[in-house]
């Protein structure tokens, strides 16, 4: 009935050293963005003056960096793992950050010389149409830099397609269609196996459809009578937008699912319930992206209302299999509780939470009065920040560990409390301003709404100044992530 | 509508957190036979979706009866007159209404579009609160029904960003006494 994971007295295997090129990159453009999202805060509740031109640049750079961290965080823990099962390229891995890099320089150039602030949603036409505000080459150099992730990207989940169709014939069985459909004989892949093949359908048609709206809008900014419908480019870059962010945390959690049994020693089971809650969200992630357009009256109706009906449904896997999972797993078992068990757990805690003022934005009626006001970043930092990114950090622990009998420091521990806190009182501040109609993407704040900033602010520096120890503590054991050595503490009751 | 979704995600945040949290207290001693526990949970988890079968099926039906896509979601008229049609269109950095006196009471159909880029038409009320909003999209008429319940100086802010004055991006609307 069951496959997968069980404790073991082996030694955890250390990080390829691509893997730890990719948390190391991750981290480092995440404490930048995260140092921008902290000045914008500032800007906001007027503790700084910077004006409108460098918050909008920064408010560019914070998106698309944060984004594309979390997807460069998330393909490492899913490529750490999924190679155990299949057998992955690790030049095609090199290559994606390659890739990445060139991207990311092309996007810092674009912002930081060329003046472009068209926000990471690059939203048709804004980018041909900047009132002067920045030159064709300096928007073709920031889609540019987009596309030349997204070709990374589509490399990445190639190989991986590759490896798994190799492995397990098709991605049918690779989700676990067989054990599904048909009598479970307990031979379904494993939990990485079937969220990796999730991840690559969704992520290679996501990324196809951003790729295409990328090369349609290059195409205009130098044809400008080549003309895009608004709505259909809306559609298409919300599609990949939302595709591609999910991923992140579907990637993500993959540490949990490999980690937190071997703390608990208790299986994580691919069963029935599993296998169907994510090909259930194989399909809703990509079908769910109406609701970023829920304001847009033209926009179908029977589409508006299937993406108010999936965010529902969508909250089902995230706190009934996941959510609940991890807590079956955890309930009674002995686990001790050290960075990497305390930060893996409550990432899922992130994310359920998070799920909720999420499904009740994407409700046709809220939206209308809560779309675009600070609700959004409300409710999506909640489960990227206390979930994607607190999964990223524990895997980080995870890896730093020198053995399993090792304390963790006076140090870290504030860290993950100052984190845990710090998140939490930075996203109700947000969730809070949300419902106060303040709106979202402002350089400057009516005088009602600087004191939300100011909490909102302080808040914000705990989470960088805690991001800054975990990362720190990360970088000091490079050397220890690459080893092979226990690293799991045993579960009080049990015995090697 | 905001102080309900406020209070609701608040109160199925803590659910969450009380969840995680009894887990992590009964985490610390052990039952070793992981069978009987997972078969109590599993049953525990069938009820669970039962359970949000029931509440969320409900409200996600519910929510769906009064979408604002149909004119009729304005309240008609206390006369009993049409809805007074006022053009908006958004401009980097500015918006032009072919009207903006309405009187209270008033249902109106707000034929919302743009002249050059994605802008975001939201009319807050005199305290500054959001009461509708629709996007504004060149190539697109978006038509927005509201009826202004409260006499005062409503306010059209841009709720999708266009660009570095976009928080600039203010008109009035002044709603007068019957």
């Amino acid at each position: 009935m069951t496959t997968t994971h069980h404790p073991a007295a082996a030694p955890e295997p250390g990080a390829h050293a691509g893997v730890l090129a990719y948390l190391v990159t991750a981290a480092a453009v995440l404490l930048l963005m995260m140092s921008f999202g902290l000045l914008m805060r500032m800007e906001q509740a007027q503790l700084i003056d910077m004006g409108p031109n460098w918050f909008y640049q920064l408010m560019t750079l914070h998106g698309a960096g944060m984004v594309g961290i979390a997807g460069i965080a998330g393909a490492a823990i899913m490529w750490h793992f999924l190679r155990q099962y299949v057998d992955l390229s690790a030049g095609i891995f090199i290559a994606n950050l390659v890739l990445f890099l060139g991207g990311v320089v092309m996007i810092l150039a674009s912002v930081l010389l060329g003046n472009f602030h068209g926000a990471w949603t690059f939203l048709y036409p804004m980018p041909s149409q900047s009132m002067g505000m920045w030159s064709p080459q300096a928007a073709a150099l920031f889609m540019g830099g987009l596309l030349v992730i997204g070709v990374g990207f589509v490399l990445l989940h190639l190989d991986i397609a590759r490896a798994v169709i190799a492995r397990y014939g098709n991605f049918a069985r690779a989700l676990g269609w067989p054990q599904l459909f048909g009598r479970d004989d307990g031979k379904a892949p494993p939990p990485t196996v079937v969220a990796s093949t999730m991840v690559t359908i969704v992520n290679l048609t996501g990324l196809v459809v951003g790729a295409s709206i990328l090369t349609m809008m290059l195409v205009n900014l130098y044809v400008p009578s080549f003309v895009i419908d608004a709505l259909l480019a809306k559609g298409m870059i919300y599609f990949f937008g939302h595709v591609f962010i999910n991923a992140t945390i579907y990637m993500a959690v993959i540490a949990v699912y490999e980690i937190l049994p071997r703390y608990t020693r208790r299986p994580w089971k691919a069963n029935k319930v599993f296998l169907a809650s994510w090909s259930a969200s194989t399909l809703m992630v990509m079908f769910i992206f109406p609701h970023h357009l829920l304001m847009d009256f033209a926009f179908p109706t029977w589409m508006l209302v299937m993406g108010h009906v999936i965010g529902y449904l969508n909250t089902f896997p995230i706190l009934v299999v996941t959510g609940y999972g991890a807590l079956m797993i955890v309930y009674r078992s002995g686990i001790r509780w050290d960075m990497t068990s305390r930060l893996l757990f409550v990432s899922l805690f992130g994310w359920a939470a998070g799920a909720m003022p999420a499904f009740i934005d994407g409700t046709i009626t809220v939206n209308l009065v809560m779309h675009n006001t600070l609700w959004v970043p409300g409710h999506f930092h909640t489960y990227l920040l206390l979930g994607m990114v607190a999964m990223v950090f524990g895997f980080m622990y995870y890896l730093g560990k020198s053995d399993r009998q090792e304390d963790d420091s006076f140090v870290g521990r504030a860290a993950f409390w100052g984190f845990t806190g710090g998140t939490l009182g930075f996203t109700l501040s947000f969730l809070y301003s949300g419902k106060e109609s303040v709106a979202r993407r402002y350089a400057a704040h009516l005088p009602e709404w600087v004191p939300y900033d100011r909490i909102g602010s302080l808040f914000a520096a705990l989470v960088v100044a805690s991001s800054l120890l975990f990362v720190i503590r990360f970088l000091s054991r490079l050397g220890l992530a690459g080893r092979n050595v226990p690293r799991i503490p045993l579960a009080h009751g049990t015995a090697l | 509508m905001q102080q309900v979704a406020w209070l609701l995600s608040l109160a199925l945040m803590l659910l969450v957190a009380m969840g995680f949290g009894f887990v992590a207290l009964r985490s610390g001693r052990r039952a070793d036979d992981y069978t009987p526990l997972q078969v109590r949970a599993y049953r525990i988890r069938t009820k669970l979706f039962w359970a949000l079968v029931l509440v969320l099926g409900p409200a996600m039906v519910y929510t769906l009866l009064d979408l604002p896509y149909a004119a009729g979601h304005a309240h008609a008229s206390p006369s009993g007159a049409p809805a007074l049609a006022i053009d908006a269109k958004g401009y980097q950095w500015r918006w032009e209404l072919s009207r903006n006196e309405v009187a209270v009471g008033q249902a109106v159909e707000f034929r919302v579009t743009a002249a050059d880029i994605n802008h975001g038409f939201a009319l807050y009320d005199p305290a500054m609160r959001l009461v509708a909003q629709t996007q504004a999209m060149p190539g697109y008429v978006n038509r927005l029904n509201y009826t202004f319940e409260r006499a005062g100086t409503y306010k059209v802010l841009c709720l999708e960003y266009c660009g570095i004055a976009h928080h600039n991006m203010v008109a009035e609307i002044k709603v007068a006494d019957r």
